[in-house]
């Protein structure tokens, strides 16, 4: 029967097209709003979170950072050592850290040189973790394992790339520092560009090419902490622990400690700041939508008291009139929030496409099926809330009253 | 047009509505059954300043299968009677009894379903929602009444098919001339086989000759299908084409006397 009643709810809404229209515009701005700007704030949310390279929230990433204070690589820095790692490795809260060798190096391809960051993989168990905690995988070929010495895997920009008048792929050979690599794996494309660009090769064979690494020497050391342990305070005791090993004081540290939460907290503050305005704004306006469809739905019962006494003359309930008009206020609020929905959609994929190309960067918004469904749950709320005293007046109407406008 | 009422008699043995002319038979001989009666009835609306008597103490009695109208000059309370006997309203004094029941305290509710499964209303401005088409109209009753859709809209056709409108079934009423908006009113009232039907005015807004065939029909209808009808009019000719005529004046009928004089 509902369904007869939603028929004829959006026939008259279909029947005044333009005041329909004109009624949903603020709640269109309301949730085109929340839309566009959620949905571009968590697209930025991903894009940032892939430049950390991080998946997994329970990362810990030290680096030494020397007066250089630049990437790993450049600049006089007091590396992290093997007794750091073991240091760190203690620490309660950390589940398993390992180190990774990180250099800056060239190679040559087809007879073109090349310069990017090499990255070492540990072997045995941990190769397992670290495969897990960057979320490595390859497109085409195979991960690097044990005993692979003269193996390396590329980045997926390897692969997209032709400026050497061949693309990298699995068989390729690439030399690198004097040595011949053979290609076994190109990764997935991650939209960050470190991770892109960079060839990895296992730990041992790394060590033995960049012999100015010392032997008990790291780049970065990755702890992986437990579930449930507190963050902050892991991070903190590794601070301890660190400044004591490198005899440094508190505000002189010469290295870092970072939570990927540090690294995405500061944009999710930007954002959340940036989500109450608009939320604020979307509300007022939904709000403002709401009275809108109010006002609409009161024209509607008076424009229609004839139509209420017949209607109940031949046999509709209180009832029944209460739901027909309810109804048609909620389908109201609801094809506002479609309406809204698209609209929001569009800005926010529009908006993200615009600047990714401008910035050459690979930024996409991200509207999520959640949104959708809340944002139209919202719309209808406020749409029946609105046509609920609107529906009363109309239900409550006396017949014979009402029959007299069109008697 | 004549046959088609005759064709449509024949009804679905499932349906839970029963057939004016089933009920008539099943009765015995017409005449003998009260369905509606009015007893000392007073409507008085209360204007602050002034009390308006519409109805003072009307009686009437309205049996099954008859043809009755109600004339009487404008104001003299017809419409206020109709209400009364159509459970639209209830009475400020007095007691409507329905098939021998009281309605005069049930709740509005209570009277909603009462008249969505015994009355059919047929009113001067004919009543149609503009926003829907003849048969949508029709199926909005038995909507009310909670039939099946498949059954609404056979039984729409059907009643559609029987005022002579099959070919006009997805017009607006808008897009229909008077007399066949009051021919789609007539199929809505007849759509739910009410008990009686209670026609207001039914050619006051109608040229000559529509308003004698909507008569004609209603005749028709009375003669072949038993039906009651309730007729209320200020037009002494549409009056004359019931089996029996009451004069009301001043919110109440009027001795035979009277009566002799008026008509
Ligand atoms: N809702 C109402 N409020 C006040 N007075 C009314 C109302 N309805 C009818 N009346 C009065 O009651 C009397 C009878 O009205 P009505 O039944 O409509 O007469 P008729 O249908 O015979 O023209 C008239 O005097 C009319 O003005
Ligand atoms: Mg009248």
């Amino acid at each position: 029967m509902i369904k007869d009643y939603v028929r004829l709810s959006f026939f008259n809404l279909k029947r005044r097209r333009l005041r329909s229209y004109l009624t949903m515009i603020g709640i269109i701005i309301g949730i085109a709003a929340v839309i566009s700007l959620v949905g571009l704030g968590e697209g930025l949310r991903n894009f940032v979170t892939a430049q950390f390279n991080i998946v997994d929230a329970d990362v810990i990433t030290v680096m030494a950072s020397g007066t250089g204070n630049g990437p790993p690589g450049t600049g006089v820095v007091n590396p992290l050592t093997q007794k750091q790692l073991d240091r760190i490795n203690s620490v309660n809260g950390v589940d398993v850290a390992f180190g990774r060798l990180i250099q800056l190096g060239d190679y040559l391809f087809n007879d073109k040189r090349g310069f990017t960051y090499i990255a070492s993989i540990p072997a045995g168990e941990e190769r397992k973790i670290v495969y897990d905690i960057v979320d490595l995988k390859t497109d085409e070929g195979r991960l690097l394992k044990d005993g692979d010495t003269l193996r390396i895997m590329v980045g997926s920009s390897f692969k997209d790339n032709d400026e050497s008048g061949k693309r990298v792929e699995v068989g390729s050979k690439l030399e690198i520092e004097g040595h011949d690599f053979t290609v076994v794996g190109v990764l997935e494309k991650k939209g960050s560009f470190a991770v892109d660009t960079t060839i990895i090769m296992n730990e041992e064979i790394m060590r033995e090419i960049f012999s100015e690494v010392g032997d008990d020497e790291y780049d970065v050391i990755v702890a992986k902490v437990k579930d449930g342990a507190d963050m902050k305070a892991v991070k903190q005791d590794i601070e301890k622990v660190l400044r004591k090993e490198r005899d440094v004081e508190v505000g002189e540290e010469d290295f870092s400690v970072e939570t990927p939460e540090n690294a995405v907290k500061t944009l999710t503050s930007t954002l959340s700041a940036i989500n109450i305005f608009v939320y604020i704004i979307a509300l007022i306006s939904v709000v403002v939508g709401g009275i809108g469809i109010m006002n609409t739905m009161y024209t509607s019962v008076v424009e229609r008291i004839g139509d209420i006494g017949t209607m109940k003359a031949i046999g509709a309930r209180n009832s029944d009139i209460f739901v027909l008009f309810f109804l048609e206020s909620g389908l109201l609020g609801m094809v506002g929030g479609i309406a809204g929905i698209i609209l929001g959609s569009g800005l926010a994929y529009g908006l993200a496409a615009i600047a990714g190309a401008n910035l050459g960067l690979d930024i996409s918004a991200s509207v999520s099926p959640m949104l959708v469904i809340l944002s139209l749950l919202f719309s209808f709320i406020i749409g029946t809330l609105a046509g609920l005293l609107p529906a009363l007046q109309a239900a409550k109407m006396n017949p014979v009253d009402a029959l007299s406008e069109s008697r | 047009m004549i046959q088609k009422i005759k064709q449509i008699s024949r009804k679905k043995k499932d349906s839970k509505h029963k057939t004016a002319s089933d009920t008539a038979q099943k009765s015995g001989k017409k005449g003998d059954e009260i369905i509606i009666e009015l007893k000392d009835v007073w409507k008085i609306y209360d204007m602050g300043e002034v009390k308006v008597n519409a109805l003072r103490g009307l009686n009437v009695k309205v049996y099954k299968g008859e043809f009755l109208s109600i004339m009487g000059p404008s104001g003299s309370g017809k419409s206020t009677a109709m209400n009364m006997i159509g459970c639209l309203d209830v009475p400020t004094k007095g007691d409507v009894f329905l098939s021998g029941k009281n309605i005069s305290y049930l709740t509005e509710s209570d009277l909603a379903t009462i008249r969505g499964e015994k009355i059919g209303f047929i009113f001067q401005k004919f009543n149609l929602i503009n926003a829907l088409t003849a048969k949508e109209n029709i199926m909005l009753p038995l909507l009310f009444q909670d039939m099946p859709v498949d059954e609404r809209k056979k039984r729409a056709e059907d009643v559609l098919q029987m005022v002579g409108l099959g070919d006009r079934m997805d017009h607006r009423p808008n897009e229909l001339s008077g007399g066949q908006q009051q021919r789609v009113a007539i199929a809505r009232a007849l759509a739910t086989d009410p008990e009686v039907i209670l026609a207001d005015e039914p050619t006051g807004n109608l040229d000559q000759k529509s308003g004698a065939s909507v008569m004609d029909f209603l005749r028709q209808l009375h003669k072949d299908k038993g039906t009651t009808i309730v007729m209320v009019t200020h037009d002494k000719n549409v009056a004359g084409k019931a089996d029996r005529v009451e004069v009301l004046i001043d919110g109440a009928i009027v001795d035979n006397k009277k009566k002799r004089e008026v008509l």
